[in-house]
């Protein structure tokens, strides 16, 4: 599993419990700022001043610096929260799909589609 | 006494919002999808509701983890979609109706569900979307709404029983509204779908058609799973159900399918459609 410290036994799955919450509760609050074009724009002008703002330690910034899903995940990021910061770099639901399955883009959509078959 | 006419389940997903903002409605990608739901739209003008309850689950729009109710019963004069961060354009408000807000937050907490009220609440794609998708072409809405929304988001969720138990509670409180409306319950999400995680892009066709299967007359046997039953099984948004399960909970009468479609993929979901009719019972009429 990825978030939180329990293992519910489904593979490839982190469930946001409460450790989970409690560990990425200023990650998370962050991105919910992001629901306001302004605290976008104030992101996109400092980003590590930004996240200091906020209280992100050391793992979370690195995380938003690293773009890298699975890393945001284990450092406590749920993923409503953090579908809008991936709004905020242009990216949809299946470019993060495609990113946490280390697949492309292409081959994810086409793994959708196989699953309707 | 009020009327229940039946329930529309269906899917919320945010880009949904972004193909009817663009008119891509007939584009390959989305014609399957969007065909599911003229249906729906002819069975709505036989059934002429007045006020929808709708189940749904919000994502970080209206509630963040500071304070998060397991279900909060909108008790607003008017309810507006906002950003959500992610650019969908926002819908034009919704008229709320407070007295039957009031009259099933009365009948709930009497009922023993201790749910949040909310005379301020906005409502996110969640809401929105199928809303949308079933009054589409703009225009004022032709429903009054009453918001009713569950925690998707943190864990523990409400389980399908509890869900199941909600629906049946709100359909005991409408059935003894003492109005000519003629109600509508709405659930939305779903179905299977993972957006986190390894496993995303996980989808269950076979588990999405038994629910649906069993959201007609055997309800029940859904509310037998867990809320990691339903993540196994659906994926860790599958949980989305619990609006489905609670829409048709709230169903008191003889309960007929209408109509239903399931198109795989929107995004990363595979999505759903039913339209179940509503026939009040004598029994349930007259309690």
């Amino acid at each position: 599993m990825t978030g939180g410290k329990r293992d519910y036994g489904i593979p490839g799955t982190s469930i946001f419990d409460g450790a989970a919450a409690q560990k990425g509760y200023a990650l998370n609050r962050m991105c919910y700022s992001f629901n306001s074009a302004e605290n976008r724009e104030a992101f996109r002008k400092d980003e590590d001043a930004y996240c200091r703002r906020y209280g992100l330690g050391d793992e979370q910034r690195a995380a938003i610096a690293s773009r890298n899903v699975l890393q945001l995940i284990a450092a406590g990021g749920n993923i409503y929260y953090l579908a809008k910061f991936a709004g905020i770099l242009g990216l949809d639901v299946q470019d993060i799909g495609a990113q946490q399955t280390g697949m492309t883009k292409e081959a994810f959509k086409a793994k959708l589609i196989e699953a309707g078959r | 006494m009020a009327t229940i006419v039946g329930a529309i389940t269906s899917s919320h997903v945010p880009a949904i919002g972004g193909a009817i903002a663009k008119g891509r409605q007939q584009e390959p990608y989305w014609k399957p999808f969007f065909d599911g739901y003229p249906p729906a739209h002819a069975w709505l003008a036989r059934a002429k509701p007045d006020v929808a309850v709708i189940f749904y689950n919000d994502h970080g729009l209206n509630f963040f983890l500071d304070k998060l109710p397991t279900f909060a019963v909108g008790a607003a004069p008017e309810y507006r979609n906002a950003d959500e961060g992610w650019g969908i354009p926002t819908v034009r408000p919704f008229a709320g109706d407070p007295a039957l807000s009031w009259h099933l937050i009365e009948s709930l907490v009497a009922d023993e569900f201790d749910i949040t009220m909310c005379q301020e609440m906005l409502v996110d794609h969640a809401c929105t979307l199928p809303m949308a998708l079933l009054w589409p072409g703009g225009g004022a809405w032709p429903v009054r709404i009453v918001p009713i929304a569950m925690n998707h988001v943190q864990h523990p969720l409400p389980s399908l029983k509890r869900s199941f138990a909600l629906g049946r509670a709100v359909g005991r409180a409408l059935d003894a509204w003492e109005s000519n409306d003629r109600i509508l319950v709405i659930g939305t999400g779903g179905l299977s779908h993972q957006l986190d995680g390894e496993r995303a892009g996980f989808i269950n066709k076979p588990f999405d058609l038994m629910c649906m299967d069993a959201m007609v007359n055997e309800p029940e046997k859904l509310t037998r799973y867990s809320t990691l039953d339903i993540v196994r099984e659906a994926g860790a948004q599958g949980t989305e159900l619990m609006a489905w399960v609670a829409a048709r909970g709230a169903l008191t009468g003889r309960v007929t399918k209408v109509h239903s479609s399931y198109h795989i993929p929107v995004s990363n979901t595979a999505t759903g459609l039913m339209v179940l009719e509503n026939q009040p019972l004598p029994a349930a009429r007259a309690a």
